[in-house]
């Protein structure tokens, strides 16, 4: 388990979600696909803390990390909520302009 | 008192059957409340767990169109399974599975596996009632998780720790119970709110045709009910441990303390169910966070002032 | 060895859940693939003996996950009968871009000659997490605060779809507020 094994698998998580997020239509779905990134980020801030410095500062972010996970989500999913109220749909393409 | 609890391979093999035997004393005693409030022999009342789990693991099991077979048999089996993950942290004496440095957030974060559990169970059914009684845990199940969390840093405050047999040799001067009495009934109620008993039901309620439980039938039914009862005695094991002081006690070795205190609190635990009525979820919300989320973290507040000044 | 075999098996699984939430038909298994990916991730953090911030990760994790079944099931309807769901734009053009992100970043990590370990972890490694976060730290909580204040009060305000005057009337003097469903206190 060496630094460059932790961080490879950090990476593909990372582009798995980097797919989602810009492949899917349905809002749901690109958060989703922002959570698996941030899930990503998680993993390799956790490996270069252990591996490199573990000092208790680094924990920090890890916890400011988690922290923005969930801003992310309640926001998003309020957003989408408005979203489907006011235009009825659930996809992004739908959402591409900004008045109405 | 315990030391830091050793781990004892055969209490791996006996902590389930010990889990066992609390959860179906529990349902006897829940028999027999149910048998002398209808008039029958109370022995009637006492046996019925035992030919309900008869009858459950011959019944065939109940097919709906287009189930979640997957989603539906992971929920099912769900709850024993936490219930057993649960009880890996709860020293007996001087037995412990796993006595982790961070037991109190485990227990924490395994009951929110039952959040998953549950709407597992009311998703894979493909019922509409099975739905609602899935939304309906969850809807109480944030009314009832911010104040357990707070409820379980109580103890934690006060004994320095997050480690259970810290907390318990922390409470040999005085259990906590008797200064941290809010974070106690917050927690003993939260404990009778995720085991989907009693007042907080209604995601199994019978206004909704039984909720969660109207569509599972046969070993999934028996695993859901053996499921409650089992989260039911070890919330009750835990509560003894956070703040009846674990295994403290004058004549007995302390893990038959530990069971005794056990009993006592499930005991109240089952006879709660037969004394309030169900709770509805959107009501519950608005009692637990102006009211109940106040108390807590007052409770806390006065907690960690008096740990701070005793240095 | 062992560690390496533990670290693959839930790397593994990690990143195999995290392929099926987009490759799965129903909502609600997309939805518990993510959450099997972010267990098996909080299991990867306690190999780091970051046993705190693991177990929160879980926790934290099949909280939301559980909520978010709602609002997916919500928004896209129920699926159970499985009916193949492939909702996607751009389809090429993303996969070429990830992979293209994944080579950058999987040979960032193997070329960059990365320092020495400086420093080993403290013995309790919660106890000085909160030591941090209440000291040096201090700073964070205190922008964390205000931040996931202001996150609770915004979605609500959002996502409600009746505001003050739809519950305590036109010159905001109702005695009680007209809810559709009664709260336990009549606030």
């Amino acid at each position: 388990m060496t630094l460059q094994l932790v961080l490879i698998a950090a990476a593909a998580l990372f582009c798995v979600g980097l797919y989602g997020a810009l492949s899917q239509q349905v809002v749901v779905m690109v958060m989703m696909g922002l959570e698996l990134m941030l899930n990503g980020v998680i993993l390799a801030a956790a490996a270069f803390w252990w591996f490199l410095a573990p000092t208790p500062d680094g924990q920090v972010l890890l916890l400011v990390v988690i922290a923005a996970m969930t801003v992310e989500m309640a926001m998003g999913f309020a957003v989408a909520t408005l979203l489907h109220r006011s235009r009825g749909s659930d996809m992004t393409d739908s959402a591409t302009d900004l008045s109405g | 008192m315990t030391d830091a609890a050793g781990t004892n391979p055969a209490w791996a093999l006996l902590a389930p059957v010990v889990l066992g035997l609390l959860a179906l004393a529990a349902a006897a005693l829940n028999g027999i409340l149910v048998a002398r409030a209808e008039g029958r022999t109370l022995r009637s009342g006492a046996a019925a767990p035992v030919f309900e789990v008869a009858r459950l693991m011959r019944q065939r099991r109940r097919t709906t169109v287009a189930a979640d077979v997957l989603l539906w048999r992971i929920g099912c089996s769900g709850l024993v399974v936490v219930a057993l993950l649960k009880t890996a942290v709860i020293p007996v004496g001087p037995w412990v599975l796993a006595d982790i440095p961070v037991a109190i957030v485990w227990f924490n974060a395994m009951d929110v596996m039952v959040w998953a559990v549950v709407w597992l169970i009311g998703w894979g059914a493909n019922s509409a009632y099975s739905l609602i009684g899935g939304y309906r845990f969850l809807a109480q199940a944030v009314s009832y998780e911010l104040p357990l969390m707070f409820a379980l840093v109580t103890p934690a405050v006060a004994a320095h720790s997050l480690r259970v047999s810290d907390v318990i040799a922390a409470q040999q001067e005085l259990w906590f119970i008797v200064w941290m009495p809010v974070a106690f009934v917050v927690f003993c109620l939260s404990v009778v709110a995720f085991s989907s008993w009693g007042p907080f039901a209604t995601a199994a309620s019978g206004d909704i045709a039984g909720g969660i439980l109207t569509e599972v039938s046969g070993v999934d039914r028996l695993l859901i009910l053996a499921g409650r009862y089992a989260l039911l005695t070890t919330g009750a094991a835990f509560a003894v441990a956070l703040f009846l002081g674990g295994g403290a006690g004058p004549l007995l070795p302390d893990w038959l303390w530990t069971l005794v205190k056990t009993l006592l609190l499930l005991a109240a635990f089952v006879v709660v169910r037969h004394r309030l009525p169900e709770v509805r979820p959107d009501r519950l919300a608005e009692v637990a966070w102006m009211i109940v989320l106040p108390v807590v973290l007052l409770q806390t507040l006065i907690v960690s002032i008096v740990v701070a000044v005793r240095g | 060895m062992l560690s390496t075999i533990v670290f693959s098996v839930l790397a593994v699984i990690a990143l195999a859940s995290g392929i099926a939430v987009f490759r799965v038909d129903s909502m609600a298994r997309a939805t518990y693939a993510l959450a099997v990916s972010f267990v098996a991730v909080g299991a990867l953090l306690l190999m780091f003996d970051l046993d705190y911030i693991g177990v929160i990760t879980i926790l934290m994790m099949v909280m939301e996950m559980a909520i978010m079944a709602i609002y997916m099931i919500m928004f896209m309807g129920m699926n159970p009968a499985l009916m193949p769901m492939s909702m996607v734009h751009n389809k090429r053009w993303s996969a070429i871009l990830a992979v293209g992100t994944f080579l950058l970043l999987a040979g960032g990590a193997l070329l960059v000659p990365w320092p020495a370990r400086s420093g080993s972890p403290a013995t309790d490694l919660t106890a000085s997490l909160g030591e941090a976060i209440m000291g040096s730290k201090m700073l964070v909580m205190l922008t964390v605060s205000p931040i996931l204040f202001a996150t609770i009060v915004a979605a609500l305000v959002l996502a409600n779809p009746r505001g003050r005057y739809d519950r305590w009337g036109d010159d905001l003097q109702r005695a009680r507020p007209d809810d559709p469903q009664q709260g336990g206190l009549g606030k």
